[in-house]
């Protein structure tokens, strides 16, 4: 039978979208899909006000009631009946306004079915794939961070900011790179915004890949330094890779899930044996390094997995790392909701005022917003949700469930990680994430700064900093920044409760450290990979050679670039004498929501040419506030005389000190430290100034872009031609009572006989 | 037959462990991408219904399929 290639001619392009009428329905009809909606059963009525009233009582709990102690699953319950609202109500009312999805169309993955790239997927395993590829270890790190200012701040960030903003980001994007055929997120910027916005943006996307795998990087290094278990179990990961890659490559080709049985195994194996080698004293000789060391020894990998063959390192690691991804994340739900830990930590804390914690500097506005960035709102999502996914998504519809419900999941990882960074002593929170500088790396100097802090109700002593160290298996738990030791404590606190007790509390918390490092390490390859194709990409614009991304010296030196770039912020984090974290993360936050901004105003655009002006809002106010944050902590980072703050201040205090002869000032204890402050200070104010300049810019040409399409009551489509889609399949998890009688339909006709892909034209 | 001090599992709740467990093994196969081959082939067989068209064996497709994504890597967030 002849398929008709529709050829879109009116607003959506979807005006002669004629279905074949020898099959089925392939969308539900309009009508009955908003009867459905709309048919409110006193069962469903009954329901959705349960779920109102907990999530409101549970609110209430955390927002308001100022007990000494507050329980973890009042967050839980406030989490995930926001999440359940915001899924029913908000996103249906985004999908029904402004993104209009039409099943009756055919996804790229249907029109341009290859059995490869564009493969439909069951909406039910992409939903998981999707997630796997975005969450990481960034929902785990930031929201631990920003615990200094107090539960409440993060808990509303991550919660009422995935709905109104993060979640949006990534359904749209997800859904204008499907109508697309899976274009990526800077040729999407090209296309709506010129050559100055897209140029802009791409150079963009670049510089903050750079930076976000090499802050990445840093909490690996800051979580292994001085740890001979966590170094050996971790270094065990890439001979186990290399295995499950040569078990794959020769042996077993296909067999996926079995050789992520013996990876795992293996991996346990590993964790198990690091505590028996850490215990040696040849072990502890062998394996304790110090920071710089093994950012040298990940910086290596780094080169030497980006230009290995990917079947060889990278794609076992993430068959590993998914794996443990979602394992690990089921198993801190179920504990969390079993064991139900008390947090005793004020609601809001004295930083959130002052802006003058030990662990980040700046106040609540805007630095919360820029530490818990992965988790709220995480540009970088837009590159996956630009790209991988759209390609295999099924039907339009779906992308509702996949893009904001796998956003509202990760939010619920970053809920998780602050329940279990919160569930610690608050004590032991500062003595762990407050920098060497501060507490001079030993147990009297953290309990002496710890203390002297003035916190209500803390009072730490030597002994509970050397019981935790010792029960976690580690030498010492004293300004181990970065995040992912504090959580891994906290997650091992919890588990231990759960089974095992103390004397498991080691391997739990090398567990965590294990999975985090596998995670990030997964990201460092994949995100130097990437970058350098861009990179190839941009270079073969002025040397065409570099395009031929097989041409093994371009390859090799693309990447040697890229390496060469997030591995010089590394080691300028690993010695930086302020501490390392403290200065760079919020580098990394802004980075990541600059990404979001950028993302966000492609899709204003997007959405204005479309002439959805009534409902450019839902996009207009996160973009303005994800702007806001941004320029601001920006512009303080670049411009604040508060040398703690402002990059260039604390550069100028240091240089003066310099020229005034002085040989130690503030935590640099000799010239070179200074002079290495002087130059580190420099070169992140430097980085700043760009990434907030080449955001405007992108920023404003979409501005402009939206104004031009209002000012024409729209604007000229991008978007593939309309093609009538031949298969049917539900939206969400679970079919509602129509698409359950539409599937049967289905069923009823049995296979579609010579199911081809129409020719397309592009 | 029922032996002593154990008591049988009744065959409807087998059965729904039998097809949880298989349910679980169709999930995961698909997160990893596991069912790549069967997919390719199950669109090459229909796109071209050919009999004679050559069909690569399991272990030239997942060759292949590694070393195209040397060529189009895919990003891991954060």
């Amino acid at each position: 039978m002849a398929s008709t290639t529709a050829r879109g001619t009116g607003p959506d392009g979807t005006a002669d979208l004629v279905q074949d009428p020898s099959l089925p329905p392939v969308a539900l009809d309009p009508d009955v899909r908003d009867a459905e909606d709309r048919h409110w059963t006193p069962a469903k009525i009954a329901l959705w006000a349960g779920i109102a009233l907990l999530g409101g009582v549970s609110w209430v709990v955390i927002a308001l009631v100022r007990g000494e102690t507050v329980n973890a699953i009042w967050f839980v319950f406030a989490a995930v009946c926001s999440y359940l609202i915001a899924y029913r109500f908000y996103s249906r009312y985004i999908e029904k306004h402004l993104l209009r999805p039409d099943d009756r169309r055919a996804t790229p993955a249907e029109y341009r079915a290859d059995g490869r790239d564009y493969v439909a997927t069951d909406r039910r395993v992409l939903f998981g794939h999707h997630f796997a590829a975005i969450a990481g270890a960034g929902p785990l790190v930031g929201p631990v961070l920003a615990a200094q200012m107090g539960y409440l701040p993060g808990t509303i960030w991550i919660i009422v900011g995935v709905i109104l903003a993060g979640a949006v980001q990534d359904y749209l994007v997800m859904f204008f790179s499907m109508r697309r055929g899976g274009r990526s997120l800077g040729q999407m910027a090209r296309d709506e915004l010129g050559v100055i916005g897209g140029t802009a943006a791409l150079l963009a996307t670049l510089v903050i890949m750079i930076i976000i795998v090499a802050i990445l990087a840093l909490v690996v290094v800051n979580a292994l330094a001085e740890s001979p278990w966590g170094v050996f179990s971790v270094s065990m990961t890439i001979p186990i890779a290399l295995l499950m890659g040569c078990y794959l490559r020769f042996f077993r080709p296909g067999k996926v899930s079995e050789v992520s049985v013996l990876g795992f195994v293996l991996l346990i194996a590993a964790i198990v044996g690091g505590g028996v080698i850490a215990e040696t004293s040849w072990g502890s000789e062998l394996f304790l390094l110090d920071k710089v060391t093994i950012a040298w020894g990940i910086i290596v990998y780094g080169f030497v997995a980006a230009v290995l063959p990917v079947w060889l390192l990278l794609a076992p690691r993430d068959y590993l790392s998914t794996f443990m991804k979602i394992g690990t994340i089921v198993m801190l739900a179920v504990a969390i909701v079993l064991v139900r830990p008390v947090l005793e930590v004020p609601a809001v804390s004295e930083f959130a005022r002052s802006g003058q914690g030990p662990v980040v500097a700046g106040s609540l506005f805007p630095f919360l917003f820029v530490t818990i960035a992965c988790g709220a709102l995480s540009g970088f999502h837009a590159l996956i949700a630009s790209g991988t996914t759209p390609k295999l998504v099924e039907k339009e519809r779906q992308t509702r469930f996949i893009g904001y419900g796998g956003m509202l999941m990760e939010s619920f990882v970053a809920i998780m990680a602050l329940v279990a960074a919160l569930s610690i002593d608050r004590g032991i929170y500062f003595a762990m994430n407050s920098s060497a500088a501060l507490t001079g790396g030993t147990v009297e100097g953290a309990v002496a700064f710890v203390n002297g802090l003035g916190l209500q109700g803390v009072s730490l002593t030597p002994e509970m900093l050397t019981s935790t160290a010792t029960n976690v298996g580690e030498e010492t738990i004293v300004s181990r920044t970065g995040g992912a030791p504090t959580l891994s404590v906290g997650l091992a606190t919890i588990m231990a409760q759960l089974v095992g007790g103390t004397s498991l509390m080691a391997f739990w918390y090398h567990f965590a450290i294990m999975f985090e490092a596998l995670f990030i390490l997964t990201a460092v390859d994949a995100g130097t990979r990437v970058a350098r194709f861009m990179l190839q990409d941009s270079i073969g614009n002025v040397v065409p050679r570099f395009r031929d991304t097989s041409w093994r010296p371009g390859a090799w030196l693309a990447t040697a670039v890229m390496v060469g770039a997030w591995g010089a912020v590394l080691i300028m984090g690993v010695t930086d004498p302020l501490g390392g974290i403290n200065t760079l993360f919020p580098l990394f936050g802004i980075a990541n929501q600059l990404l979001a901004a950028i993302a966000l105003a492609v899709c204003m655009a997007i959405a204005a040419k479309r002439g959805s002006f009534r409902y450019l809002w839902i996009v207009a106010v996160p973009l303005a506030f994800a702007s806001a944050v941004t320029i601001t902590a920006s512009v303080q980072k670049i411009f604040s005389d508060v040398p703690a703050i402002g990059y260039f201040a604390q550069h100028a205090a240091f240089r003066d000190a310099l020229a005034a002869g002085e040989t130690s000032f503030g935590t640099a204890t000799s010239v070179e430290a200074m002079r290495a402050v002087v130059r580190n200070t420099m070169i992140q104010g430097v980085l700043s100034v760009v990434f907030v300049t080449l955001a405007v810019v992108v920023i404003l040409t979409a501005v402009l872009a939206t104004v031009r399409a209002f000012r024409a009551g729209g604007g000229p489509s991008s978007e593939d031609a309309a093609v009538p889609s031949r298969v049917f399949a539900p939206a969400g998890w679970a079919p509602s009572p129509a698409e359950k009688e539409l599937e049967q339909q289905w069923a009823a006709h049995g296979p579609v006989a010579g199911r081809t892909t129409p020719a397309v034209r592009h | 037959m029922p032996t002593a001090g154990v008591t049988t599992v009744p065959a409807a709740v087998l059965d729904a462990l039998r097809r949880a467990g298989r349910g679980l093994a169709w999930y995961t196969r698909g997160l990893v991408r596991e069912d790549a081959y069967e997919r390719y082939v199950a669109h090459l067989r229909a796109t071209h219904p050919d009999p004679d068209h050559p069909v690569p064996t399991p272990r030239q497709f997942w060759r292949e399929q590694a070393d195209r994504q040397d060529d189009h890597p895919e990003g891991r967030c954060c």
